[in-house]
């Protein structure tokens, strides 16, 4: 499995590619089966959501550090922050954390 | 023909602006987990320009990290990217009949969420030129933010970089949080992503799996779930 680190990009980037590509040239209509429209609407928010927990927590040398900047991060997007405002919350939540556990 | 293209090229490039500097931050956050994930300025950079995806680069990156094999990858990049493929359904209802093939591979390259909404949203049919002045623009900022994040990496202690790795999952959770407010389906669907994903990395098995492999499964899987058991309305085909 030791592929080069180009190898992974070209992979990447091909399979972005066809994925934006794809509906422009070949499909060009919309996806009528409310199946695969409801699944396609729903899989952003389970990706990122799994990819945010549990990393966050091993994302720094502290558990807690990460919980806490997950929660913080929780909260204030919940009320409204920016995106901008919600990372650079979590990232200071996490620093200024990590020096107390 | 020449000037109205020139036109919509120049106003790309003025809504490109703003587009460009909120990427400046988020790929700044993207170059650091490049950087973690063993990648040089170089790689980081082209990887950005050709992916122009923050969730699917992030992926793609936690599969370098781990070595985890091209089909993986391949497999990874198709599960975070996949809204692109509603978004480029929806924007081929925009083109042109006779919009010849050349600019219908390019103009793929400019479905981002921000591009998209803004092409989208032009009046009548859309004029290519326009998504490439954005892009023009936009992927600038994109690639240079990586690069900046792997080199700003190198060089800043362990202990604030991590804390800066920290800001791509608020980023995430900014961009997942805000409609679980008003969509009790999305609240719960994050809910029970998070909480399935926090116990298949402790279970025996798929606990040991590689990262991007238990992503796929749960995706596939709690996905898959709720648009059979909650399908979206007819109407409601937007895209966050």
């Amino acid at each position: 499995m030791n592929h080069s680190v180009w190898a992974y990009i070209a992979v990447m980037a091909g399979v972005t590619w066809l994925i934006r590509t794809l509906p422009l040239t070949l499909l060009r209509r919309p996806i009528r089966s409310r199946l695969i429209r409801s699944f396609l609407t729903y899989v952003p928010y389970v990706t990122l959501a799994v990819m945010t927990f549990p990393d966050i927590l091993h994302a720094t040398d502290s558990v807690w550090a990460g919980l806490l900047a997950l929660i913080s991060g929780i909260a204030l997007a919940w009320t409204g922050g920016s995106l901008l405002a919600v990372a650079a919350t979590a990232s200071a939540v996490a620093l200024i954390a990590g020096w107390f556990f | 023909m020449r000037t109205q293209n020139s036109k919509a090229f120049q106003l790309g490039i003025r809504h490109g602006i703003p587009i460009m500097l909120g990427y400046l931050a988020v790929s700044f956050a993207l170059g650091i987990s490049a950087r973690n994930a063993g990648l040089n300025a170089l790689q980081a950079g082209v990887a950005s320009l050709t992916n122009m995806a923050s969730a699917g680069e992030y992926a793609g990156f936690q599969v370098i990290r781990e070595r985890s094999g091209l089909a993986e990858a391949a497999l990874m990049t198709l599960i975070a990217n996949a809204r692109y493929l509603l978004m480029s359904c929806a924007l081929s209802q925009k083109l042109a009949e006779d919009l010849r093939a050349p600019h219908r591979l390019l103009l793929g390259m400019t479905v981002t969420d921000e591009m998209f909404a803004l092409s989208v949203a032009q009046p009548g049919k859309l004029n290519p030129w326009y998504p490439y002045g954005m892009f023009t623009v936009s992927a600038t900022g994109w690639t240079l933010g990586t690069v900046l994040g792997v080199i700003v990496g190198n060089a800043l202690p362990q202990r604030l970089v991590s804390a800066l790795s920290v800001s791509l999952f608020g980023m995430f959770l900014a961009a997942i949080v805000p409609k679980a407010k008003t969509d009790r389906t999305v609240l719960v669907l994050i809910a029970v992503s998070m909480a399935l994903s926090g116990l298949a990395s402790v279970l025996p098995g798929i606990g040991g799996w590689s990262s991007g492999m238990r992503v796929i499964l749960l995706t596939v899987l709690i996905a898959g779930t709720a648009a059979v058991i909650r399908p979206v309305r007819e109407e409601n085909a937007d895209e966050p």
